[in-house]
């Protein structure tokens, strides 16, 4: 649609623009105070220009949950688009069975994110739980709280659980969007599945896979509360993301200086990231 | 048509994966404490609906859904009343910095809740709204207004220009035109709106319970009171947990006609 020059809109945008400004710019201001100073107690507070910034930097414990957490947003990638588009075409296409569908697959995104650390704590217990019972019947040697690699599958076992229904929401509802006509031309021309699919539902399916990828990479960017919940970010520091680390360090050590420089170069990583798939797509949309 | 049932076999394994953790939070809430950690059983031996009793009868149980419920309300009400303006305004009209003010927006969606919650707790006290409902609401726009204007620009879009021209021309004022012309004709688009408002805003805990203490406090931080001097009470846990599922599978009903064309967020 041509969109017309109108400054006035700024009136529409502005109630917008001050809760969020409210809400975000406060607290970032805090923040970016925070990161330069070092605060001994109320109005004791030194200048330390960028000292804090350099020490998170060398900081290996904070290099090491970077990298988990680079591994942990990939898997996230790589594992739940294609298996949440897989799940959106075997989905029935109408009626009360798409309804039902639909609302089961909804449930793990509706439960609270430390309920879903508690289910998962308990269903992944070798001894109560029917995930680590099974496991261990069918010969794993699976314990989750005491191997580091078990745990760290747990986590992303736990994360595809909650989050694909998201990304097979979003596409089932892309698919649903696609004109019958299109699906008869291909009938027409004889199209494989395969053809129907790569020609016409995947582009079709463009605009919803963004958001369900940027949705999907900043969530799991983030992910605090499910670990935390199910392993407490061990054993040893296996299951330990950026959060966890950035929250210790702020309320568990209240170091505040060096947290708040950590938050921004945190903050930084995924506004970066992100806006490298925001500008691929817009600048897709210019070429169209 | 084998590949159609192909299909539904694979559609209903997949679900039945995804609910076995559901119905193990179930199982458990209809069990003893003893029977939870004395073994495994696939039912509850002896069913008990005690867990649930402590929950209905204790005012600090259920005092905390209704926080929740509260909270979260305020929130998708918010929500909509600030991003359907500024939806339109997106969807309709060049002006200046919109682009730098859409993807500003959008970048609050991205701050990790870790890096605000010392200064939200400090800005929040220092107004007095510590511990209010409110208080949460506030914070939980910080990431559900941005991805409503974004879904609502994406329905807008869809709406062709002349719609609006036309109920000018007829004497239709701006106001009304958008309520008795526009907003139903994005119906659809509000109802999903409002389903990821609430979703996010009911399931985010971390900053919802730094922001509160004994009267706005919600659910999800009262269930870590059950870890009491004998261990974790996991029956009333894992009741307290069914329970919080229900208020979604409620709303997600009443949208869920909505979805097919909704969640395609209008840019299919």
């Amino acid at each position: 649609m041509q969109k017309i020059q109108n400054n006035r809109a700024w009136w529409l945008v502005l109630p917008v623009f001050l809760l969020v400004a409210f809400s975000a710019l406060i607290p970032l201001m805090t923040v970016v105070n925070y990161s330069v100073q070092d605060i001994f107690g109320p109005g004791q507070a030194f200048f330390v220009g960028t000292e804090w910034f350099k020490e998170v930097l060398g900081d290996e414990r904070l290099q090491d949950s970077l990298i988990r957490q680079f591994m942990f947003s990939g898997a996230v990638l790589l594992i739940q688009i294609p298996l949440g588009i897989s799940v959106a075409l075997m989905m029935p296409k109408s009626g009360i069975k798409g309804s039902v569908c639909l609302i089961l697959i909804a449930i793990p995104l509706l439960i609270p994110w430390n309920v879903v650390g508690t289910i998962w704590q308990v269903f992944a217990r070798g001894d109560i739980g029917l995930f680590g019972w099974g496991l261990n019947e069918l010969g794993f040697d699976y314990n989750y709280t005491g191997d580091t690699v078990d745990a760290w599958l747990t986590v992303l076992l736990m994360d595809v659980w909650h989050w694909t229904p998201l990304v097979a929401l979003l596409c089932y509802s892309g698919l649903r969007a696609i004109p019958e006509a299109f699906y008869q031309a291909a009938e027409i021309d004889r199209a494989s599945k395969w053809a129907v699919f790569r020609y016409i539902q995947l582009p079709r399916l463009k605009s919803v896979l963004i958001i369900a990828v940027l949705l999907r990479f900043m969530d799991s960017f983030m992910i605090y509360t499910e670990p935390f919940v199910l392993t407490g970010g061990g054993p040893g520091s296996s299951t330990t993301f950026l959060s966890q680390t950035l929250t210790t360090m702020a309320i568990g050590q209240f170091d505040l200086g060096r947290a708040a420089a950590f938050s921004l170069i945190y903050f930084m990583i995924v506004l970066l990231i992100s806006w490298l798939f925001f500008t691929a797509i817009t600048q897709d949309d210019k070429e169209k | 048509m084998k590949q159609t049932r192909l299909k539904s076999v694979a559609i209903t394994l997949f679900i039945a994966l995804l609910l076995t953790p559901v119905y193990w939070l179930l199982n458990m809430s209809f069990k003893t404490n003893q029977e939870i950690l004395g073994g495994l059983t696939f039912f509850p031996k002896i069913f008990t609906l005690d867990n649930y009793a402590v929950i209905f009868s204790d005012p600090s149980w259920y005092n905390g859904y209704l926080n929740s419920m509260t909270y979260v309300s305020m929130n998708v009400v918010i929500t909509l009343l600030v991003a359907l303006p500024a939806a339109y305004a997106f969807s309709r009209y060049k002006f200046l910095g919109d682009k730098h003010l859409f993807f500003w927006l959008l970048s609050n969606r991205m701050a990790p809740p870790a890096v605000f919650l010392l200064p939200f707790f400090q800005l929040y006290s220092s107004i007095g709204l510590f511990d209010t409902h409110i208080a949460v609401a506030l914070a939980h726009c910080l990431f559900t207004v941005p991805l409503a204007v974004w879904i609502l620009e994406g329905f807008m879009k869809g709406v062709p220009r002349e719609y609006d021209e036309m109920a000018f021309i007829d004497g239709y004022s701006f106001p009304r035109f958008f309520i008795k012309v526009f907003l139903p004709m994005i119906r659809s688009g509000i109802g999903v709106t409002a389903f990821f408002t609430f979703m996010f805003s009911w399931v985010e805990l971390l900053l919802a319970r730094t922001l509160t203490s004994v009267d706005a406090q919600p659910i999800g931080a009262i269930m870590t009171r059950t870890i009491g001097a004998s261990g974790i009470d996991w029956g009333v846990l894992s009741a307290a947990g069914v329970l919080t599922i229900i208020p979604g599978i409620l709303v997600i009903w009443f949208v869920r006609n909505h979805v097919a064309k909704g969640f395609a967020l209008g840019r299919v």
